[in-house]
């Protein structure tokens, strides 16, 4: 594990590290732009380059390889603008034709240089799935150079960027050119392709693009925040990714990293707070939850209603048989609403207590009120109203339903002749 | 052509707030509008109306320099666009923009600043207060903080209205700042249009509901890809130009704006 403590390795961690923030950056306004995959194709587009630069130079200079790349990635870019324009194609087809035209002829040319005499020790199939252990320390700090330079312009332009990807026109009107900012934006992330290539390789390149800035939007609503967010995840993925692969031979870095951040996804796809699945879930729960309790209470209501008497014990199973609730919910309904004070439990029977019923008369109001409002304004039969009221009574709110009352001239029955419970909490006549 | 556009005088040191010049826009072989001559006049509350495709957006975006004319040109109190940025505000449509884009109503609103800002240069603190007064005159200051998915649409009508007064101009072109909306932003938007005009400023917005042209604007423009007749509502909104502008296809239209004229509505609600 000395390696682990070798300059050369920590050069190659540091500039890897780098990287990903700087993809996970650049990656959020591919995002927000709906270009993730343009990313994608620019990564498969700069291997011809890489392979042209190498036949070319007859070497693996870092330099002229990394000029190849970029300057094959700009004619991917270039491409799909014209045959967008200049075609009825859309832009998904045309980055389509762009990655598959380029890719293929990348990977001919790759199999001519494994046939070349200098070409089996070229290392470039390195550009497939990427391996940082084979960077050198002259690549490293090139690329961190270059990757400082990028976020150094976002940073300056910041303002503009976010106008550019939130409303294109609005900033035209403002007097910015957008134009020019959106090739500059296509540049900067030709630029982060071309020197991340060669850790995380061609094929993975847009998963560090895009899946941090993907994992990053989960957790924030600012831009600002999902950029710094976007950088750590990928500045992590990268670290992560780097170690992994140099402590387990002929593990190529990129998978290693895409695996790392698609972890972050997941988790970050199921567990933040608003977007999460896990969230919504907890959300639909607790939802669910509200409704029971106050269904229990009204049909208790109901049927203390029914015999004008709200003093007595009403058996369990008669509300049991109002819904057919299965009975095992039933009880944990009940013991929820004893805890809250809202039921007095006697054996298997349930009674109201004050707050319940004040509670159960709300309900029973908003029920009530809601199919007078159906029967009368949308002049549906009586009949019709009772499953819809049922459905609203859970999701009107109070000021809303008062608004109901005044709206209909406070109505004191509903379309059924039942009473609907005045505003006014119920108070005990004082004995 | 211009149906009585001098029936009502105007001042005459007022000059037309927006002069729009033989204008003929096409998108790729279809054309969009033919030859259009319009003077919006300053300081009043013009609607410009039309049928679907009847090139009503693309009047707003020619005047905006979003769309490249064919022919023709449009001038900003006497200036093309270009040199008269500053004083225009824009409102667009509000299915334009990404709703699930990460920022904030404030956020939102402090882009009615960046033109003033120019490049480079962040908004500040007194730029985010200055945003912050511009939400509570459209009523949701409260909101500021809000991801703007999570506002209802008037509320997302009026962070964009709220932009609009953020750039501080003398013209507010609007697309359709009533579509979508509940009732109450309505009136407010409504009310708010009026202190606009009352304080020297002038509105023009695309307008779809034709029963409202009378009791909320003063001047209207009916297009149907070429200009139908532009003028004082009194003397423009009538039947026969509405018929013109909406050809047979909107009898039923027509018909009720006829009695909406019959009976004028002001105090209908």
């Amino acid at each position: 594990m000395e390696w682990l403590a070798s300059p050369t390795f920590r050069t190659v961690l540091l500039g890897a590290t780098l990287l990903g923030a700087v993809s996970g950056v650049i990656g959020c306004f591919a995002l927000l732009r709906r270009q993730s995959l343009l990313g994608d194709a620019l990564a498969h587009a700069a291997l011809p380059g890489v392979c042209v630069a190498f036949i070319v130079t007859g070497a693996k200079h870092p330099l002229s390889l990394l000029v190849g790349a970029g300057a094959a990635g700009l004619c991917g870019a270039l491409f799909v603008m014209l045959v967008v324009r200049g075609s009825r194609i859309k832009e998904d087809s045309a980055l389509g034709i762009v990655l598959s035209v380029f890719f293929g002829l990348g990977v001919v040319l790759l199999t001519r240089i494994q046939k070349m005499p200098a070409g089996n020790q070229s290392g470039l199939d390195q550009f497939l799935f990427g391996q940082a252990a084979t960077l050198l320390e002259g690549d490293v700090i090139v690329f961190s150079v270059v990757g400082v330079a990028v976020l150094v312009v976002i940073a300056l332009l910041y303002k503009e960027l976010k106008l550019l990807c939130f409303d294109r026109a609005f900033g035209a009107i403002l007097g910015f050119p957008m134009r020019g900012l959106e090739v500059l934006l296509t540049v900067l992330l030709v630029v982060v392709v071309v020197i991340g290539l060669s850790t995380v390789g061609v094929v993975l390149m847009v998963a560090s693009l895009i899946t941090p800035a993907a994992a990053a939007r989960q957790w924030t609503d600012r831009l600002s925040r999902m950029l710094l967010l976007s950088a750590l995840f990928g500045a992590i993925s990268a670290a992560v990714g780097v170690v992994a692969s140099a402590s387990v031979s002929k593990l190529p870095t990129g998978p290693s990293i895409v695996i790392v951040s698609s972890a972050l996804l997941l988790v970050s796809v199921l567990a933040a707070p608003r977007r999460g699945v896990l969230w919504a879930a907890l959300r639909a729960r607790r939802t669910a939850h509200r409704v029971r309790a106050e269904n229990l209470l009204k049909d208790v209501y109901r049927w203390c209603e029914r015999r004008g008497d709200f003093e007595t014990f009403v058996p369990l199973t008669i509300v049991m048989g109002m819904r057919g609730e299965p009975g095992r919910r039933l009880y944990r309904t009940r013991d929820r609403l004893v805890r809250r004070g809202l039921l007095l439990v006697d054996g298997d029977q349930l009674k109201l207590t004050r707050q319940g019923r004040r509670e159960a008369a709300r309900m029973v109001r908003r029920h009530r009120l809601w199919e007078v409002y159906l029967v009368r304004r949308l002049e549906l039969p009586a009949d019709h109203v009772h499953r819809d009221a049922e459905a609203m009574e859970h999701a009107l709110t109070d000021e809303l339903v008062e608004e109901l009352g005044a709206l209909l001239g406070h109505p004191e029955v509903d379309p059924h002749g039942q009473p609907i419970p005045p505003r006014e909490p119920l108070t005990e006549p004082t004995k | 052509m211009v149906d009585g556009s001098d029936s009502q005088s105007q001042s005459p040191s007022v000059p037309p707030a927006i002069e729009v010049h033989d204008l003929t826009v096409a998108y790729g072989t279809q054309p969009a509008l033919w030859d259009v001559d319009v003077d919006v006049p300053a300081e009043k509350l013009c609607a410009i109306i039309g049928p679907n495709g009847a090139g009503k957006s693309t009047l707003i975006k020619a005047m905006l320099g979003l769309v490249k004319p064919l022919t023709g040109w449009v001038q900003i109190f006497g200036a093309p666009f270009a040199k008269r940025r500053s004083w225009v505000g824009y409102v667009p449509q509000r299915s334009s923009v990404d709703w699930d884009f990460p920022t904030t109503a404030l956020d939102v609103v402090t882009m009615g600043l960046y033109g003033r800002l120019g490049w480079l240069r962040r908004p500040r603190r007194r730029h985010r207060e200055e945003a912050l007064a511009c939400l509570d005159k459209v009523g949701i200051a409260d909101l500021a903080g809000r991801q703007i998915r999570q506002l209802s649409g008037g509320q997302q009508q009026r962070v964009f209205l709220a932009r609009a007064l953020a750039q501080d101009a003398r013209i507010y072109l609007m697309d359709e700042p009533f579509a979508g909306v509940d009732a109450a932003t309505e009136r407010a938007v409504m009310e708010l249009l009026g202190t606009l005009r009352d304080q020297g400023k002038t509105v023009v917005a695309v307008h779809h509901d034709l029963q409202t042209v009378p009791r909320y604007f003063e001047h209207v423009t009916l297009l149907n890809m070429r200009l139908v007749a532009a003028g004082p509502v009194e003397t423009t909104f009538t039947e026969k130009n509405l018929q013109q502008a909406y050809g047979g296809r909107l009898t039923a239209l027509t018909r009720a704006a006829d009695a909406l004229l019959a009976n004028p509505p002001l105090d209908r609600e």
